[in-house]
């Protein structure tokens, strides 16, 4: 155990602090997911519309939040803003921004493809039973759409959470910062903590992530069958 | 923009530019030879072996790559394995892909319906020359769009190997910014040089996904 690291863990606050940091990594998540989900719905009930500039605009949004690294977005965000914009955004801030960006594009393109799964019939026989188009949407695609809709953004909640380990790379004290500095702190009296500190860390992520991946699959089992 | 200080940081790009295809290349590589074996583990469901491979795809699917990077490059030596920064970038990348590119497989596998089995033996194919000749080509055909879409993904996650000091395309330009103060040029040539690396192989994908989609029978 003392060779390893493990014992730091349990050395005064270091086990809380660790936890904490992964509480700033959830925190940023959870508000971009809150963020994400109504604006992908919106962008992607849009993009299944016919209007040639919306698509296009929307288009390119997309394409370009999803070819990108999110690291390169970070940074766009981070360092770019502050130059061009003059804007003095904090490393938090700007990645609450970047992950709601990159989540509604994300978003908004599975909202679409559930969208166009629902066949051409449904919308027809709405219009036969004289629906306006706002209750079709609202009674009859909406509904359908949801079953295929929910097991993907579950999912697209643990992409959320495992890319905002990148904040680290823009100063944000989160759980890799909190053990880096465990670690320094305690280099003479456990040399070796890093293998028990960053193994901790990893299933700290995992514990957080699997249970959600767990729930996705179900439900996806469920909704298919 | 200056473009002179855009000529200037150019080659600096083209150099990680370089390095940041080769270990993404050698990483998808290696992913697809990790995830081939795993989805004929899973497939062939050889005992043992299979609760391994679940375990290693779930660990690797529910962890970030920023994560298990720190973990083999600044803990691993604590036990005695030590990597160099290209090394643990590659290795990182294969861990993470290996289960990515197995489900891709799988799920093109357990496409295949049961009778294309059943028809290949009953004309008197062996086992091995069913799943080379008549399971594998239409598993292929259904895994092509989730392997592009791996190979992608995988190439941008290299963006974080400038965390274990690699100097990919990130690190120039965070090393620019923090020395020249020319964030514009810095960031715009960021992005220049991923769409260069990362257009081609969506266009590529793209392509490669029409024509195979020829090769599903019986669909």
């Amino acid at each position: 155990m003392q060779a390893l690291g493990l014992d730091v863990l349990f050395k005064g606050q270091n086990f809380i602090r660790l936890l904490g940091g992964l509480g700033v990594a959830l925190r940023i998540s959870l508000i971009a997911v809150v963020i994400s989900i109504p604006a992908g719905v919106l962008l992607g009930t849009l993009m299944t519309k016919k209007n040639p500039v919306i698509r296009g605009i929307l288009r390119f949004y997309l394409e370009f939040m999803r070819i990108m690294p999110q690291m390169v977005l970070l940074f766009l965000v981070f360092f770019g803003s502050t130059r061009s914009l003059g804007l003095d955004l904090s490393g938090e801030t700007s990645a609450v921004i970047v992950f709601s960006l990159w989540g509604t594009a994300e978003m908004s393109d599975l909202v679409r493809g559930a969208i166009t799964s629902i066949p051409r019939h449904q919308y027809d026989a709405a219009a036969a039973l004289c629906l306006s188009e706002r209750q079709t949407y609202y009674y009859i695609i909406f509904p359908q759409a949801l079953r295929r809709l929910l097991p993907l953004s579950i999912n697209l909640i643990t992409r959320m959470i495992k890319t905002t380990s990148l904040v680290l790379m823009i100063g944000v004290v989160e759980i890799i910062k909190v053990a880096q500095q465990i670690i320094e702190a305690n280099r003479m009296s456990s040399p070796n903590a890093a293998f028990g500190v960053y193994l901790t860390v990893f299933m700290m992520y995992f514990l957080a992530c699997f249970p959600i991946s767990m729930l996705a699959r179900f439900l996806e089992k469920r909704f298919y069958e | 923009m200056n473009p002179e200080i855009i000529g200037q940081y150019l080659p600096l790009y083209g150099e990680a530019a370089i390095l940041t295809v080769e270990l993404g290349f050698l990483g998808v590589l290696f992913s697809a030879v990790v995830g081939l074996f795993c989805a004929a583990v899973l497939y062939l469901r050889v005992p043992i072996l299979r609760q391994i491979v679940w375990i290693y795809i779930e660990l690797s699917r529910n962890t970030p790559l920023l994560i298990q990077l720190f973990f083999i490059y600044y803990g691993l030596p604590k036990v005695g394995i030590r990597t160099t920064p290209a090394v643990c970038g590659v290795a990182g990348l294969t861990f993470l892909g290996g289960s990515y590119m197995a489900e891709a497989f799988r799920s093109g596998l357990e496409a295949v319906p049961k009778i294309q089995e059943e028809s290949a033996l009953s004309l008197g194919m062996t086992k091995a020359q069913a799943i080379r000749l008549v399971i594998l080509p239409q598993a292929f055909s259904v895994s092509v769009p989730a392997l592009v879409a791996n190979v992608i993904f995988l190439l941008k996650e290299t963006s974080v190997f400038s965390a274990v000091s690699l100097m990919d395309l990130m690190f120039t330009a965070k090393n620019l910014i923090g020395l020249y103060y020319d964030t514009t040029e810095a960031l715009f040539l960021l992005v220049v040089f991923y769409l260069i690396i990362l257009l081609p192989v969506g266009v590529l994908g793209t392509v490669l996904e029409k024509r195979v989609r020829y090769a599903g029978f019986g669909s």
